[in-house]
């Protein structure tokens, strides 16, 4: 296999003595989508904000993040900004904190272009012209002279989405590019991400609680659960047949459009990061939990080619749950 | 039988300014809507950011008054919104919203604000053991009950929010986007308590949401709307398996699944609508792969495409289909 584009390693992050990433290891290969699925709270952001140093000094930062080899997290921070924005775009979460209301849309991918690019004068127009063609906007020329508010959500997220590939990256990590928008925007944005990432020969990392968004959008996913990874592999294989009974557990509960099955909800909630559980953090939520689940957390072992797994019973049956004919007043637990 | 919710006709315009003279636009919100639902049903409504589901979801609970048109409840006219009959009916009318911290007043403990529709309403009895089952209904605890909004978590409020709305025993429940803030798996704990009380109290419900995949679980029927107004209207089963409406289409096409899909995916192209700036004619013309000329001047009524199946749509009129042939 060729050498990961970005590699983080054993990455841990806390916020005042509370763990928010637990060891985190992971590739992004050149090239390759991979996707980030997970409960509200998993770490899914934390991840990459603290391997982009984007995080608040308040937070405890340990571990290795490589690009092409190089340590980030021990880069000079001029060296840092010039890699942000350049060799790897950023789509932030929150797309109110990435543009600037008072600037016009064309300063603002000004400023990205002059920076990482070294562009200036009439050939910055004709490149920000060219990205927001790119993305899709129509009139393009007009909406440069156009502030944030005066566009729709799905505008607005065109614009980021230019402005993250200003800097032509080699990776692109979106995180939850599309949850604010309608459906047939969304399915309209990740198609021109798709097609953009095959023309540049870009590697996306895309970050999303919605596991049908993942599926169909990347190659490999990774699931995580309390600030670890519990399960990674090629995504249609994961799905398939998921080994983690959380990723079992994330896929049951999932309504589809094809049958009314009854949903299998997941009973409790994710553990609070001041009060984890001892052994495997799902433990108190997993149906198959056993008396070695409580000795310590499991590490991320390689089950199958391309597969990872971290359980303590790596040999369980997850045959599908079974549709629930008869609606019945359910205890629910948590 | 006749309708619970019975909406003939209705529509509801809202003053918007707009630029820097504060220029007055009229948005037509809801623009002609006639929906009914039956006790026991829940019909589904789904449809992009701004196309007046949640305006709908209002003048189907009295909430607001219709400009035109007109809303029954139980084969009466619904009163107006405040008046001594609305009130009276309001016990039988619930709604639960997207946001239940929002809906909930962070200084009391739950079990305080389940039993308050009971103080409001002078229902007799006790209180406290109404409150307890309707916990329990929830799937909560007795402790649950003790603790505030903010010692919960957001499935539990959510919870919290639906007990309090079922405490009168009403007989219609309007639910605005009531599992959209929270995870698959909180998500599927809510959508199976709402379909089970559903089932067990008979309840009519009118379940809005952006999200298909959920309103194919718990609805029987569905209308898809576009710029406020019905775009088509059939049984949850016919209108996922076979969506008619191009816009329908796009839509079931585009919903998310690990699973193989089967209905070929549509992208549309051009802008998400704007309720300001309504298109001529079909409002989706501009964003319809198959529209014809005659989409951009004249707009389709809704029409009976087959039997308990509805769509506005040139294309799929009986005469288009005989031109067609
Ligand atoms: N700046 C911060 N200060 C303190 N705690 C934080 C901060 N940012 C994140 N956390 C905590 O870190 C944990 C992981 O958060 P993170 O944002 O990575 O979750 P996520 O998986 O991205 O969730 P979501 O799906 O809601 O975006 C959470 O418990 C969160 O409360
Ligand atoms: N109180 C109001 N005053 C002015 N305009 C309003 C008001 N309520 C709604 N509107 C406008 O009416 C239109 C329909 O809004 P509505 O909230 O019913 O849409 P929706 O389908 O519920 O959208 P969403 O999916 O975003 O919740 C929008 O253009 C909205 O801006
Ligand atoms: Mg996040
Ligand atoms: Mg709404």
């Amino acid at each position: 296999m060729k050498a990961p584009l970005v590699r983080i390693k054993g990455l841990n992050v806390a916020f005042d003595g509370a763990p928010a990433v637990r060891g985190v290891d992971l590739a992004v290969h050149p090239g390759e989508a991979l996707g980030l699925v997970g409960e509200s709270g998993s770490g899914k952001s934390v991840t990459w904000l603290a391997a982009l140093r984007l995080l608040p000094g308040k937070a405890a930062v340990q571990g290795r993040v490589t690009l092409d080899g190089r340590d980030l997290l021990s880069l000079p921070t001029p060296e840092m900004e010039r890699i942000r924005g350049g060799r790897i775009g950023i789509i932030f979460q929150d797309p109110s904190s990435a543009l600037n209301p008072v600037l016009t849309i064309r300063r603002q991918i000004s400023e990205v272009l002059a920076l990482h690019r070294g562009l200036s004068g009439s050939a910055i127009r004709a490149e920000a012209k060219r990205l927001l063609d790119l993305v899709g906007m129509p009139d393009a020329e007009g909406r440069l002279n156009s502030y944030p508010h005066e566009m729709s959500g799905g505008q607005n997220q065109r614009v980021m989405i230019a402005m993250a590939l200003a800097g032509q990256p080699d990776l692109l990590v979106a995180d939850e590019p599309t949850t604010a928008l309608d459906v047939t925007i969304q399915a309209q944005i990740l198609d021109l991400l798709q097609l953009i990432r095959r023309e540049m020969g870009m590697a996306l990392v895309l970050i999303s609680h919605d596991l049908g968004v993942v599926a169909e959008n990347c190659d490999r996913v990774a699931v995580m659960y309390a600030g670890r990874i519990v399960e990674s592999g090629p995504a249609a294989a994961l799905f398939d047949a998921p080994r983690h009974p959380y990723a079992r557990g994330l896929i049951d509960a999932l309504p589809t459009l094809e049958d009314t099955r009854r949903l299998a909800a997941i009973p409790g909630v994710v553990p609070d990061p001041r009060d984890m559980p001892r052994g495997c953090a799902f433990g108190p939520r997993c149906a198959h939990a056993g008396p070695e689940c409580l000795l310590d957390s499991p590490p991320l072992r390689a089950v199958a080619p391309g597969r990872r797994l971290a359980c303590a019973r790596p040999d369980l049956d997850l045959t599908p749950a079974r549709p629930t004919p008869a609606p019945h007043l359910a205890e629910v637990t948590s | 039988m006749s309708a619970l919710l019975d909406l003939h006709d209705i529509a509801r315009s809202y003053v918007t300014r707009k630029g820097l003279f504060g220029q007055r636009k009229l948005v037509r919100a809801v623009d002609g809507i006639s929906l009914t639902v039956n006790p026991g049903e829940t019909l589904g409504i789904v449809g992009e950011s701004g196309s007046g589901k949640s305006t709908l979801g209002r003048m189907a609970l009295g909430l607001e008054t219709p400009d035109e048109g007109h809303v029954t409840f139980d084969g009466a006219p619904m009163p107006s919104h405040g008046t001594p009959a609305w009130r009276a009916l309001r016990r039988q009318m619930q709604m639960v919203f997207q946001d239940p911290l929002g809906a909930l007043d962070r200084r009391l403990p739950v079990i305080e604000q389940i039993i308050e529709p009971l103080i409001i309403h002078g229902i007799d009895g006790d209180h406290r053991r109404a409150g307890l089952t309707a916990l329990s209904a929830v799937g909560l605890s007795a402790d649950h009950g003790l603790r505030y909004p903010h010692e919960l978590s957001g499935g539990q409020r959510q919870r919290v929010v639906i007990a309090r709305a079922l405490i009168t025993d009403p007989r219609l429940l309007v639910c605005d986007e009531p599992v959209s803030a929270l995870d698959v798996s909180i998500q599927a704990q809510v959508v199976n308590l709402l379909i089970d009380l559903q089932a067990a109290r008979g309840l009519g419900m009118v379940f809005i949401s952006h999200d298909l995949r959920v309103v194919r679980q718990i609805a029987a029927r569905v209308a898809v709307m576009y710029l406020g107004r019905v775009v088509e209207e059939a049984a949850a089963t016919d209108l996922f398996r076979a969506p008619q409406h191009p816009y329908t289409r796009a839509l079931v096409s585009a919903a998310p699944s690990p699973g193989p899909r089967r209905i070929e995916r549509v992208i549309l192209t051009g802008e998400p609508p704007n309720p300001a700036a309504r298109p001529t004619g079909c409002a989706f013309h501009p964003r319809c792969p198959v529209a014809l000329p005659r989409c951009r001047t004249e707009a389709p009524a809704l029409s009976r495409i087959a039997p308990g199946h509805a769509a506005a749509c040139h294309l799929l009129s009986p005469a288009a289909k005989v031109a067609a042939r």
